[in-house]
Parts: C-alpha cells; sequence; structure tokens
C-alpha cells in the first residue's frame, strides 16, 4: 500500500487546520452560509436531510485493517454506528455534526486518510478494479498509476474549478471491473504492437440526466506520458467547457458537442505544449511508486488446494458461496474473496462498526491486513490462502457478511435515496430491500447469476442506473413516487447505456415489474445465456408485452 | 390555503428543526407553530431568516402539512413525502 510521505503528511495536517479554523469561523457566525458552503464541500462535507453527511476518501479504494478500525471509531463514537460504501469505492457517514468535523478529520489524518475532493468541480477519488494486482488476466497493476494520478490532481492549483466534477478510473485488464467507460477519462492499460506496456485513453464517458459512454481518444500512449496527455485533456475541458449551464457542464457534452475527433486535435495541439520534460514521468520515480504495490510475501502452495476441494463437497452452503464469491488469483493456492455487503433485505453498501472492526480482524487474520472497496458496494479480501477459505468463510457467515451472492439478482446497487439524500426525487433503499427479499428466491431456484440491478433515487444517477443490466431509477410524479426502468445497460467492456421500457412504475409495483422482467428471461433465455445477452438477442418486446400486457 | 410550518437544519449539527410559536426551534415538528394565513406565515420565515442571519440555522423554509387533531394531541404530516421523511427520520431500519 502507499503509505503518506512528508508532502502528504503535510499537506493533509494544514487542510485539517485550516478547515477546524474555518468551522470555528462558521460557528461563530463570522461566515455566512454560502461562503462557508464551498469549504466544507472541499472537504467532504454535505448537508443532507437530517444532518451533515461526510464524505471520505478511500484512495482506488484500497483501506488497511487499521483504517478500517478507524472508520469504526468515527462511526460509533460520531456517527450512529454504520457507514456507507458508495460506487466511487468511498465511505459515507450519515450522521455527522459540524461541531465534530475537525476532530474527525483529525483521526482520519491519523491514518492517512481525509476527505479531500470527494466533492466540488475537481478531480474525485481514483477508481479502479477492486481486482488490482491480483486478477490473473491483468496486464499491469494500475494501482500505482491511480496513485500518480491521485497526486498529481491533489489541489492541482489549474484544475480545482473545472466546469463540473471530473471522475478518473484506471484498469489494468481487459475484462472492465471499473465501469472505465461511463468516467470522464477512462484510463486502461494496454500492450502496444512492439510489445511495450502502455495506456488508452477514453474520454466523454458519464451518467446523470445524458448518459453516454466513454470514446477511445487515444490507443496507445506511452507510460511517461501519462500526465502531460491528462494535463491537456483536463485544459481543454477547463476551457473550452461549458459553465452557463449546468446540465452541460460535463467533458462528456464538450465531447460529444465538437466531436472526438475535433476534440482530439485540440488535445494533441495542447499536449505539444505539456509534454515536455516538466510532466514526463522518469523511470525510477515510477518504480519507486510501483514499489508501494509489490506483490505480498505469499506462500509457496500448489494450485488447488486439498482442504478446499474436500471442504467444497462436504458444506453446500459453503460449496455456494465460493463458486459466486472467489476470483481467481494470480498466485497459485491463493484466492480473492469478495465480502457481500447485500444481505437478503438489508441496505446494499451499508457496514455497523462492529462488522467494520471484525473485517478488519479478519484482514489482519487471513489477508494481509488490506481491504478492498469495490465499485459495487463489496468489498475484497484480496489475498486468502484457499486452506483458509472455510474457516474464514465461518467467520464471515456469523457476522452475517457471507451472502453467497456476487453479481447475482440480489447483489443490487443502492444509493442513499430519499431516506437521506437532499437531492432524491424517490427512495432507492426500501425498493432494493424489497427486491432483495423477492428474488432470492427466485435466484435460488433459477440461478439469476451475472445479473447487475441499479437503482439511483435522482437523475444524478449515483448507482449508475443507466448501465444496470436492470436500472432503475426514482422520480416523483404528481406528488408520488415513480421508477422509470431501463433495460440492456452495462458498465463493463462491453458498456452501453439502457433504455428505457416503457412508463414508469408506481412504488407498489416496481417489484413486480422487476420479477416480470427476469420471469420473462427465464422464458426466452437459450442455455446458460446470460440475461444482458438475452435482452440483446431478442430486444425489448417481449418484455414490453409482458409488462403492459400488450398482445 | 393549507396549512404551513417553517423548518430548517440546525447549523450546529444539522439537526432537522421546526419553528415554534414562541420563535424556538424544536426536534419535533409537532411542536410547530402551523398557520393557513399568508401573513402568519410569512412572519414565521422572517422570524426564521433572521435566525438564519444570525447563524443558528440553515436555509429555512416553509412545508405543507396535514394536521391529525384529537383530544389527547394534534399531529403535523407533511403532504410531501421528502418532508415526511425530515419529519420523521428514514423510513428503513439503521440498523
Ligand atoms: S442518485 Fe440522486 S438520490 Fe441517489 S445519492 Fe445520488 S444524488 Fe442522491
Amino acid at each position: 500500500m502507499y503509505a503518506y510521505d512528508t508532502l502528504d503528511r503535510t499537506f493533509v495536517a494544514q487542510r485539517t487546520a485550516q478547515f477546524r479554523e474555518q468551522v470555528r469561523r462558521r460557528l461563530a457566525n463570522e461566515l455566512s452560509e454560502d461562503e462557508f458552503k464551498p469549504l466544507r464541500l472541499r472537504n467532504g462535507l454535505y448537508l443532507q436531510l437530517h444532518a451533515y453527511m461526510l464524505r471520505v476518501a478511500i484512495p482506488y479504494g484500497l483501506v488497511s485493517a487499521d483504517q478500517l478500525r478507524a472508520l469504526a471509531r468515527i462511526a460509533r463514537r460520531y456517527d450512529r454506528g454504520y457507514g456507507h460504501f458508495t460506487t466511487r469505492q468511498n465511505i459515507q457517514f450519515n450522521w455527522i455534526s459540524l461541531k465534530d468535523a475537525p476532530d474527525i478529520l483529525n483521526d482520519l489524518a491519523a491514518v492517512e486518510m481525509h476527505a479531500v475532493q470527494t466533492s466540488g468541480n475537481c478531480i474525485r477519488n481514483i477508481t479502479t478494479d477492486q481486482f488490482a494486482g491480483v486478477a490473473a488476466d491483468e496486464i499491469e497493476d494500475p494501482r500505482p498509476w491511480a496513485e500518480i494520478i491521485r497526486q498529481w490532481s491533489t489541489n492541482h492549483p489549474e484544475f480545482s474549478f473545472l466546469p463540473r466534477k471530473f471522475k478518473v478510473a484506471v484498469t489494468g485488464s481487459a475484462s472492465d471491473r471499473s465501469a472505465m467507460r461511463v468516467h470522464d477519462i477512462g484510463v486502461r492499460l494496454v500492450r502496444g504492437i512492439d510489445g511495450a506496456i502502455g495506456f488508452e485513453i477514453w474520454v466523454g464517458g458519464g451518467l446523470g440526466r445524458t448518459p453516454m459512454i466513454a470514446q477511445l481518444l487515444r490507443g496507445f500512449l506511452p507510460k511517461e506520458h501519462l500526465l502531460g496527455y491528462l494535463e491537456a485533456v483536463l485544459r481543454v475541458y477547463n476551457v473550452e467547457g461549458r459553465r452557463d449551464n449546468l446540465y452541460k457542464s460535463r467533458i462528456k457534452i464538450l465531447v460529444s458537442t465538437l466531436g472526438i475527433e475535433r476534440f482530439r486535435d485540440l488535445v494533441e495541439a495542447e499536449w505539444t505544449l505539456t509534454s515536455g520534460p516538466g510532466l514526463r514521468l522518469e523511470t525510477a520515480g515510477i518504480a519507486r511508486m510501483q514499489s508501494h504495490f509489490r506483490a505480498p510475501p505469499y506462500a509457496d502452495m500448489p494450485g488447488r488446494s486439498r482442504e478446499f476441494e474436500a471442504k467444497r463437497l462436504e458444506d453446500s452452503a459453503f460449496a455456494r458461496w465460493a463458486k459466486a464469491n472467489l476470483f481467481p488469483h494470480k498466485q497459485p493456492g491463493y484466492a480473492a474473496v469478495t465480502i457481500s455487503l447485500k444481505p437478503i433485505g438489508g441496505v446494499p453498501g451499508d457496514l455497523t462498526a462492529a462488522q467494520m472492526d471484525a473485517v478488519a480482524s479478519l484482514a489482519d487474520a487471513y489477508s494481509l491486513g488490506e481491504i478492498r472497496v469495490t465499485h459495487r458496494q463489496n468489498l475484497v479480501l484480496a489475498h486468502v490462502p484457499q486452506d483458509r477459505l472455510h474457516d474464514l468463510w465461518r467467520a464471515l457467515d456469523a457476522l452475517d457478511l457471507a451472502t453467497p451472492n456476487l453479481s447475482r439478482a440480489t447483489d443490487i446497487i443502492a444509493c442513499p435515496g430519499m431516506d437521506y439524500c437532499g437531492l432524491a426525487t424517490a427512495r432507492s433503499i426500501p425498493v432494493a430491500q424489497r427486491l432483495s427479499e423477492r428474488l432470492a428466491a427466485l435466484d435460488e431456484q433459477y440461478d439469476l447469476d451475472q445479473l447487475s440491478i441499479n437503482i439511483s433515487g435522482c437523475v444524478n444517477s449515483c448507482s449508475h442506473h443507466h448501465v444496470g443490466h436492470i436500472g432503475i431509477l426514482g422520480l416523483e410524479k404528481g406528488g408520488a413516487e415513480s421508477y422509470q426502468v431501463t433495460l440492456g445497460g452495462s458498465s463493463a467492456e462491453d458498456a452501453a447505456v439502457g433504455r428505457i421500457i416503457g412508463p414508469g412504475f408506481g412504488a407498489e409495483d416496481v417489484v413486480d415489474a422487476v420479477e416480470t422482467i427476469l420471469i420473462t428471461y427465464l422464458g426466452q433465455r437459450e442455455d446458460s445465456e446470460r440475461f444482458l445477452d438475452t435482452v440483446r438477442r431478442v430486444g425489448q418486446d417481449p418484455f414490453r408485452r409482458a409488462l403492459y400486457k400488450q398482445p | 390555503m393549507p396549512r404551513r410550518v417553517i423548518t430548517a437544519n440546525r447549523l450546529i449539527d444539522g439537526v432537522v428543526v421546526w419553528r415554534d410559536a414562541a420563535g424556538r426551534w424544536r426536534e419535533e415538528i409537532d411542536r410547530a407553530a402551523a398557520s393557513d394565513d399568508d401573513k402568519t406565515v410569512a412572519r414565521l420565515l422572517s422570524g426564521a431568516r433572521t435566525d438564519e442571519a444570525a447563524g443558528v440555522v440553515i436555509g429555512p423554509y416553509e412545508v405543507e402539512v396535514e394536521v391529525e387533531q384529537n383530544t389527547a394531541s394534534r399531529r403535523f404530516l407533511p403532504t410531501h413525502l421528502r418532508e415526511r421523511i425530515r419529519a420523521g427520520g428514514p423510513t428503513v431500519a439503521l440498523h
């Protein structure tokens, strides 16, 4: 893991001290809310429906056991004993007092964490593949590059007041587990024709009111030029992006208005100015950064654990969990374990302080003290010896954290919605809970895997509903909640925006509607075809007929 | 005109508060001052804005409510779901 150097420590300490003073001045009414709001947002502090909400940055979703324990302490001392993991791989606390915020930032700084740039029109938390560094299909570990981008973008004076927020995802694999193509910039490590590793740069993805899939900006960028090239993209956006209309201010609108060719010309022209030695990454510097993410000292083990195979045969509940929640590890004898934060009927992405402490201990005992947050609101223990999987599973089960549903019908992504969020037009969590309860039985009977259901409580699309295989958007219609359903979205390498199936459904009917969609799929699917492929093959008509009782 | 009460979030902790007839901010909506008279509501709101300027609360505004009155108690129920959730807390268990 990356460890702070003096520069990081000084910066975070300064920001924490500045914010303490800003809060003092606000509470003494020396600053008005209009003056203070941009300052608190720069430190991740929002005002939501019931209280302040603090969004803590988890750079590329990587958190140590000690850091998770610190988050548990914050949840216990300053909140109501739980936190919520988000699709940005961050954590949010829902019940924060303004007066406590400086102390919380202090506690975070003590474990090398902060809430800087988790809000505002700046470059936000860099996200990546939760299996970075352990995935067998990886070309190269993306985390050093995510960290390089994090350092460059932190407090970047030129990019602190962009037209709008800016999100970057980095992935090192051909299978995209980072939703790279729905980000403002997607960076993918690729092998060039001469065998050298560099980057593909994608631009202009984003969801919200106008969902768009990123387009390829550059097919191959030598590693040394990463920051120079990103700087050129950001400069073009900073100058050309619209500031007069909030809904047209993201880079996706600029790219689609100019067209990718014209946008590329502008970037390449700008790049001639930024590609000089100033921002060129040196081999030694890259190597130094990579040394922070070196593979841990794995034990030498056979590729298949006899212990694991035996337990799988003996214990069907364990076998079911192992089938759903394990990911192949590049190191023989190990597995990456996903801890589902989607218990049946639970709140997606929530974890109690007691569970945080327990997961931290399990990470220490089983996975080299490291935890990852996924953009699907789950956690990963990335380095578990297969011999020990059964013990780990039993411990997780005792914590109600062994739901065997990864990427299945009940692995629902949901934002806080109107139960917490000030911008919401409808609730998300109760819909997710009811769906989870209803679909659990259907999944058990018909094996509904490789299915993504995403629910957002407003057009801001924090749950990426446009790219859910089934997307649900909560709106308000005539004073009541109404849920618009889209089919056929994907956030993976086959990224696509889902299409609206028809008129929305009331809160009472939306669960039935999703069930009808899935039953229709079961009637249409060929062999073990996944839902998305069935929708792509048969189109929307069979679903529409079933939903709206059309002949 | 429908009945309205005045709400805001308290500056120090962000908690949802409702303005009572004596100009105090209460955490329970049922203690709020309600009126269907435009002038009275405007007066309540203007007092709330003074508190906003003094740094007591943030963003005061009017909320439409229905009144459930029986001999023992009087209860306010906001007509809009968002305000019902602000008044009563999240509709889901908090763990
Ligand atoms: S999608 Fe809307 S309701 Fe949900 S968290 Fe984002 S802003 Fe809030």
